[in-house]
């Protein structure tokens, strides 16, 4: 595969690690009240489609970014691909 | 039907072939089950089986989307094998092997179950202790496994990269009882003995719905129907999620591209399975010759019953670096199935919160094995509403209590497992 | 043997003849042959056995989809077995032989399954050898194997040098046909970079087959011509010899290379595998003919009519002296004035369409004779067989989509929905006539061009004919009088399809797998299409309903060795080397793998019995002394920012605000799910700056885990990370002498003292007058103990100066296995400990965790636990017969306890055998405990076969309150 790096163009998908569900950005805080609950879905249950997923991908063998890749699981079709900080970031700054 | 014997080959080669009848009946849907199985691989037939063999069930029918065999059980690498470090695990993988060799027997089908050993080599001092920790674990469970060292293992296995090899070969725990067996076979001989003890196999009849009321399950819709049911299984490896989020559960799962492979056919040069330890490499040889081999995930989530080309290569160099003289064996076939990862890499096998809806899936890439345990425990949950004594760990809500059953240590990343 | 059937006129070059050898007769050849045509050319027709029922089988076809003529190359390692007699292009000194029979080829005793193909027939070995139930594997098994398979994979190393690469283009082109040789040049001309593959050594495809024009000149010479204008273009790559065997995702497509045969050296590769980038694809692969199913359809001499035609036209050789035509269009005739032209003799031309069909066939090494349903009988010696071709669509359908069925051509082409990217033009998408494949050639290599960018000037298309000759919807004559092959190889015959019919096997996939059809080492192209024909009619389904099975790679076999490139052998991995390799190995180190690692494992001496008296000397001068191992091997990674405190204190459970500069901490970062990922320590170099050690195996894991971290959930932070392992040279210095060796070496005004330098504290310094290094004083074997690190480079030389400064002090480098008993003794976890499976508490390190913050693993790890172990605590245990030796991977149980998985307690993880205490020690994981220390336990090893008592103790065998360390 072909994953569009946005800052550095078209890179071999033999170049980077791949993590799972996009989800993983959303963590929860240790703290909270109920926490080992919701860490437990956090860490363990994943929507998992068939279609449209947001998946993290670590550019381990280039510039070690992390990055939020938009790729369809029945045909690999690979729609964007973002920085993961600026996900977090702009969740953040959403909320 | 009649049973298959030597004779009736005889019988039948001398009259031209025309006694034989289909292996199966291909039912057509009725409107009501007590029980309907859904998914045509091998744990649903052989769930279906057991129902009607072990636990009586009368009216039941198993669901298949397209035809039967055709997911996983009919795309894998064959092997069979009960040499599982964790108690949970190796407690039933033990139980499945023995209902391996008594299959042809059961089913009068001979699925070519072939104890011709199963070998993990070992390429470090720590690799040894973990397959010793492992081999004590086997032997508590009352079944076999041996640790040969180098000079032994150059015995049966010359043709091992002994000396240029980049992770040398210390040694290796072999499981003499394990070995392979014709997976389609498996299929259909479950298949053909289902359908004569009164079950309808239903083919072509994808699942779209679920009939659910009050928490409670009535039956499923399908591409030819609603059918009612009082309980319904789901073993439809792959595509558990799928399935599981039409009732509205979420899944400890995700789905994986696995890649298997196998070679022209080649006179018989390995005698049983073998395993590389460093770069994740199984190959055996098939009775028709060929060279059937796998390897890693290729990684990313997926549903395409297919992986790519760096995948392809890492197996390769993963099998010629631990067998040299296999660079001139040419692969003639891939294929990819999808996995059904779970988050500590061992199956669910459980109730689900849907009152009548019960799991089995996230066989991960170890599904083939099981499939005889798999469908006893099944049918034993599906038909009595306890788990069977052999499959007590494999609980749906494992990983909120924290107790995981995590084989290889990798945690809740299962493209690592 | 000369040539006795060949013809005049061809595409070989008489100038150039070639020996070769089949079977160990020399025969000779000329250059352009293929090791078939040569063959055909010396009249040998007889070239190998079927799988099944050992028939004598000839050539069948002139291309890779041949199912018969498999021979092996070559002798002892040089062995290459299946070799595809069509593909192999002569070369002087070929040796070929051939397969798949006991004793002479003429003669095959295993061709007595032939008799008995009654009993034989699809899926028999489902319904019997299954008594009595032990035969399986002892006498059925075996025989059935012995039977099957084909060639013999020669034994040890393959010595073929094989290669790989990444090539990028806008336009890949397979095939050189003649529609892929108008799409190379029309894109070609544009500009575009093109790269032109195809499978066979020269371009052409079909035209060096048939006899067609091309503005006025012949195929083949209009081929060359515009291969020579290729050739001449910068932007163009010729790949001949070179396979597309598959498509991958987003245009990446496999290429295989072969190297010429007069290119080929013993340091060259002989195969090269490409991963071709693309951005338009044209797939203009042809199509393959398929054959018509009779009985007796498989004698040599019977031969698909394309290939006829090509052995006649190409390489100017007769197939045999009377030559039969079988057709079920209009070809026949055709091809039969052509034969005529070239002097051979056509015994008959059969219209399937109209004329008696073909009921039987004479002639057991060889085609004599066939039988018309008339009774007629027609003595040849070789029969062309047409039933129309299938196009070569499958790189079309490798990654999604269905064929579609087109009734015109009665064959399947690539779908409506092509992979993005990727045309299809001439035979590959249905297009027969020549005019049609050059336009659409034309068409699409100018389309895929216009697609990357560029403008595509005007070009005049060429001039040719346009025959076709579509075929009628017939596949099998003469059903029910005798056996017809569908699937050659695997003898599959019509018999076999009708019972996988009548046993309930009708699906497309249950065909394949119950009767084995196209899964010979030829993938069905010649036979599939047939047996699905034959089953939609015993269905009463069309061939549309009855569907295809699905595509996949490889288009053709392709040999591991060339998939593995130079990563077989000792280059599957990289081997990484520590900065004092090279020192440890000239004072007598061995190594041992650890990770891709060589670390030193220890330093034997002249005189010493074994491993053991290395090691044990080893730890004894630790112990009593001083010593020094190379620990550069632990990942380093350096941490920085105005929030670098607040990003450790989040990815260890450790408390770490209150650390001071100049101080390390022991530390343990867990996973999310609770569990430990990685131990070590992290030591506070300045305000805002740390360094933390990983061990040698996570040390990548680690690194991608903190990027995960600090990108993904805790952007906001000033932190920024290095992974820095390589940059530093780090040894440790251990033993009560440590001290005074490192003030030798420590420059002024360093303070090394124990009360400026105490245990657990870091400096940065220089040492040796003016080398920069660090200073930790951290200790894992337990004693007095530092590691100092220096930049890389000056690694081998600290540790000669090491060993310089501590002759006196009797320094003694250590390797890993005394490392491994040092901290055994210590009773410190490691890899073994530390296996993805313990959480904090396991290893007795549960106090460790802060309390009072989040951090990473916070919440779960409470309550993980382990599979059979779920009271599991770290424990130490030594034999109670302090004689007796440990092995680790042990299980522990009650000493009278059956022994049965549900009285399993747990497992030694570790095990040494201590010089310091002159018995075995060991370190387990082990069910309560602490409660159960001071009992005795049996420490089962049914893998080893012993059983040995063992007291259960504290982990630390040595120094438990930890004086010596802080001393």
């Amino acid at each position: 595969m072909i994953i569009d790096h946005p800052l550095l163009g078209p890179r071999d998908s033999d170049e980077f690690t791949y993590l799972g569900d996009a989800s993983l950005l959303d963590r929860p805080d240790g703290l909270g009240e109920d926490a080992a609950a919701r860490f437990a879905e956090y860490v363990y249950m994943r929507d998992n489609p068939a279609g449209l997923h947001r998946e993290l991908w670590f550019h381990a063998a280039g510039d070690l970014s992390w990055l939020v890749v938009t790729r369809n699981t029945a045909t690999h079709e690979i729609t964007a691909v973002e920085l993961a900080s600026d996900v977090t970031r702009a969740r953040r700054a959403g909320k | 039907m009649g049973r298959f014997s030597a004779l009736r080959l005889l019988r039948e080669g001398l009259t031209g072939n025309r006694g034989w009848t289909p292996h199966w009946r291909d039912a057509a849907p009725q409107p009501a089950y007590d029980i309907v199985v859904i998914g045509g691989g091998g744990h649903g037939l052989a769930t279906a089986y057991q129902l009607a063999a072990t636990y009586g069930q009368k009216r039941v029918a198993l669901l298949e989307k397209g035809w039967i065999g055709g997911g996983n059980v009919g795309r894998n690498t064959t092997i069979v094998r009960a040499n599982y470090l964790l108690p949970s695990n190796q407690g039933f993988y033990a139980l499945s092997l023995r209902l391996w060799e008594r299959m042809e027997q059961d089913l009068n089908y001979n699925v070519m179950m072939s104890q011709r050993g199963v070998l993990n080599l070992c390429h470090s001092d720590a690799q040894r202790d973990a397959a010793i920790r492992r081999g004590n674990t086997i032997r508590l469970s009352g079944e076999g496994a041996v640790y040969l060292d180098a000079k032994a293992l150059k015995k049966d296995w010359p043709f091992l990269d002994y000396d240029n090899a980049r992770f040398p070969i210390r040694g290796g725990l072999l499981q003499p009882r394990a070995g392979t067996a014709r997976h389609d076979a498996v299929a259909w001989g479950y298949a053909r003995a289902a359908s004569d003890l009164g079950v309808d196999i239903i083919q072509n009849c994808e699942v779209t719905g679920f009939d659910i009321r009050g928490g409670k399950i009535f039956g499923v819709e399908t591409t030819r129907g609603a059918i009612a049911a009082g309980k319904v299984g789901v073993a439809v490896a792959g595509n558990t999620s799928r399935l599981m989020q039409m009732a509205g559960l979420r899944m400890p799962i995700e789905s994986h591209v696995l890649q298997a492979f196998v070679t022209e056919g080649l006179k018989p040069v390995i005698p049983g399975v073998v395993t590389f330890g460093v770069g994740h490499f199984y190959i055996s040889q098939s009775d028709k010759g060929g060279l059937v081999f796998g390897g890693d995930l290729d990684g990313y989530n997926s549903y395409a019953q297919r992986g790519n080309l760096p995948m392809v290569e890492h197996v390769a160099a993963a099998g010629v670096s631990m067998m040299p003289m296999i660079a001139r064996a040419r692969l003639l076939r891939s294929w990819g199935g999808i996995m059904d990862m779970t988050m500590d890499g061992s199956p669910i096998i459980d109730r689900t919160p849907v009152e009548g809806l019960y799991l089995n899936g996230g066989w991960c890439y170890g599904g083939f094995k099981a499939t005889p345990g798999s469908g006893l425990v099944f049918a034993h949950l599906l038909a009595t509403d306890t788990p069977h004594e052999a499959a007590t760990g494999f609980r749906l809500d494992r990983f909120a209590r924290g107790h995981v059953i995590d084989e290889t240590g990798h945690g809740p990343t299962p493209n690592l497992q | 043997m000369s040539g006795a059937f060949r013809l005049p006129g061809g595409l070989v070059d008489r100038d150039r003849p070639l020996g070769f050898t089949f079977n160990g007769r020399r025969y000779r050849g000329f250059a352009g042959d293929t090791l078939a045509s040569a063959l055909l050319a010396n009249g040998v027709r007889l070239v190998g056995r079927s799988f099944k029922y050992h028939r004598p089988r000839g050539i069948f076809t002139a291309g890779s989809e041949e199912p018969n003529a498999l021979v092996t190359l070559g002798m002892g390692r040089n062995a290459l077995p299946n070799s595809r007699a069509t593909m192999v292009e002569l070369a002087d000194g070929i040796a070929a032989f051939s397969q798949n029979h006991l004793g002479p080829l003429g003669f095959d005793p295993l061709a007595v399954t032939d008799l008995l193909a009654s009993f034989l027939g699809a899926g028999f070995y489902y319904k019997t050898f299954m008594w009595p139930k032990a035969f399986w594997e002892r006498l059925y098994e075996p025989l059935i194997r012995k039977a099957a398979g084909l060639g013999r994979l020669p034994a040890g190393a393959d010595p073929t040098l094989y290669d790989k690469g990444h090539l990028h283009c806008d336009v890949l082109v397979i095939g050189a046909g003649p529609a892929g040789l108008a799409a190379a040049r029309a894109a070609g001309q544009a500009g575009a970079r093109v790269i032109l593959a195809d499978e066979g050594f020269r371009p052409g495809g079909r035209l060096l087959a048939e006899r067609h024009e091309i503005d006025g000149a012949r195929g083949a010479d209009w081929a060359a011509a515009q291969w020579q204008a290729l050739a001449a273009m910068p932007n163009v790559r010729l790949m001949p010899r070179s396979t597309a065997f598959g498509l991958y995702d987003h245009g990446i497509t496999g290429v295989l290379e072969q190297v010429a045969p007069d290119a080929r050296a013993a340091d060259k590769p002989a195969e090269i595998l490409w991963r071709v980038h693309t951005r338009r694809i044209v797939l203009a692969a042809g199509a393959t003919e398929r054959p018509l199913v009779f009985p007796g359809n498989d004698r040599p001499g019977i031969m698909l009519a394309g290939a006829v035609q090509a052995y006649v036209n190409r390489w100017a050789v007769a197939p045999g002296r009377r030559v039969a035509i079988l057709a079920n269009h209009d070809g026949g005739a055709a091809l039969a004035a052509e034969l005529e032209a070239s002097g051979l003799d056509i015994a008959a031309v059969i219209d399937a369409r109209r004329d008696p069909a073909v009921v039987a066939t004479r002639g057991r090494r060889g085609l004599r004779a066939l039988t018309l349903a008339d009774g007629r009988r027609i003595a040849c010696d070789a029969l062309a067989v047409s039933g129309g071709w299938s196009p070569n669509l499958h790189l079309a359908v490798h990654r999604d989509g269905k064929p579609l069925w087109r009734d015109d051509i009665q064959a399947f082409v690539p779908g409506e929905v092509l992979p993005e990217g990727l045309a299809v033009a001439g035979a590959a998408g249905g297009s027969f006539g020549l005019r049609d494949c050059l336009a659409e050639g034309g068409g699409a290599g100018r389309a895929a061009a216009e697609a990357c960018g560029f403008t595509v000037p005007d070009a005049p298309g060429f001039a040719a004919d346009n025959a076709q000759h579509p075929p009628a919807p017939i596949w099998e004559l003469s059903p029910g009088r005798g056996r017809a092959w569908v699937d050659l190889q695997n003898d599959v015959t019509t018999k076999d399809i009708r019972l996988a019919h009548r046993e309930g096997f009708r699906s497309v996939e249950h065909l394949k797998r119950y009767t084995t059809l196209g899964m010979a080492t030829d993938q069905g192209k010649t036979g599939n299409m047939l047996a699905l024909a034959l089953m939609a009619g015993h269905t009463g389904r069309s061939i549309p309903e009855t569907g295809t099975t699905r595509y996949r790679p490889p288009y053709v076999p392709i040999s591991l060795g060339a998939l593995a490139g130079r990563e077989g052998g000792h280059g599957f991995k990289p081997v990484r080397r520590s900065p004092t390799h090279d020192w440890a190995a000239a004072r007598g180190a061995s190594f041992v793998e650890s990770g891709l690692w060589l670390r030193a494992e220890w330093f034997a001496r002249a005189g010493e019995s074994g491993w053991r008296a290395s090691v044990d000397r080893e730890v004894i001068a630790v112990r009593a002394g001083v010593g020094i191992c190379d620990v550069s091997t632990l990942g380093k990674i350096d941490i920085q920012g105005r929030d670098a405190t607040e990003f450790v204190d989040f990815v260890y459970c450790n408390g770490f605000a209150k650390l001071p500069v100049g101080r390390v901490r022991y530390v343990l970062m867990l996973r999310e799910d609770g569990i430990v990922m990685d131990d070590g320590t992290t030591a506070r170099l300045g305000e805002n700056h740390y360094l933390m050690t990983t061990t040698t195996a996570n040390a990548g894991p680690v690194f991608q885990h903190l990027e995960f971290v600090r990108q993904c959930l805790r952007p906001e932070l000033d932190v920024h990370l290095v992974a820095d392992t390589d940059g530093w040279a780090q040894i440790a210095v251990a033993g009560p002498k440590a001290r005074t060796l490192l003030a030798r070496l420590v420059d002024a005004p360093f303070d090394i003292s124990d009360a400026a330098f105490p245990f657990m504290a870091c400096a940065t310094l220089t040492v040796c007058g003016g080398t920069p290094a660090r200073l930790f004083r951290i200790s894992f074997s337990g004693e007095l103990g530092y590691e100092l690190a220096v930049p890389a480079p000056f690694g081998a030389a600290l540790a000669e100066v090491l060993m310089a400064a501590g002759a006196d002090l009797g320094v003694t480098p250590y390797g890993v296995e005394a490392l491994n008993v040092l901290r055994i003794e210590k009773g410190h976890v490691s890899g073994p400990e530390l296996n993805g499976q313990t959480a904090p508490k396991h290893l007795g390190l549960g106090r460790m965790a802060s309390q009072g913050k989040d951090y990473i693993g916070r919440a779960l790890a409470g309550q993980t636990r382990i599979d059979g172990a779920e009271t599991a605590r770290l424990v130490g245990l030594r034999p109670t017969d302090r004689t007796q030796p440990l092995s680790a991977g042990a299980h522990l149980l009650e000493p009278a306890a059956p022994r049965t998985q549900t009285h399993d307690l747990g497992w030694i993880s570790s095990v040494a055998f201590s010089p310091t205490l002159g018995h075995h020690i060991g370190l387990a994981l082990l069910n309560d405990g602490e409660a159960r220390i001071g009992a005795r336990l049996c420490a089962v090893d049914a893998i080893g076969d012993t059983e040995v008592e063992v007291e259960i103790v504290p982990p630390q065998f040595i120094d438990p309150e930890g004086a010596r360390q802080r001393g």
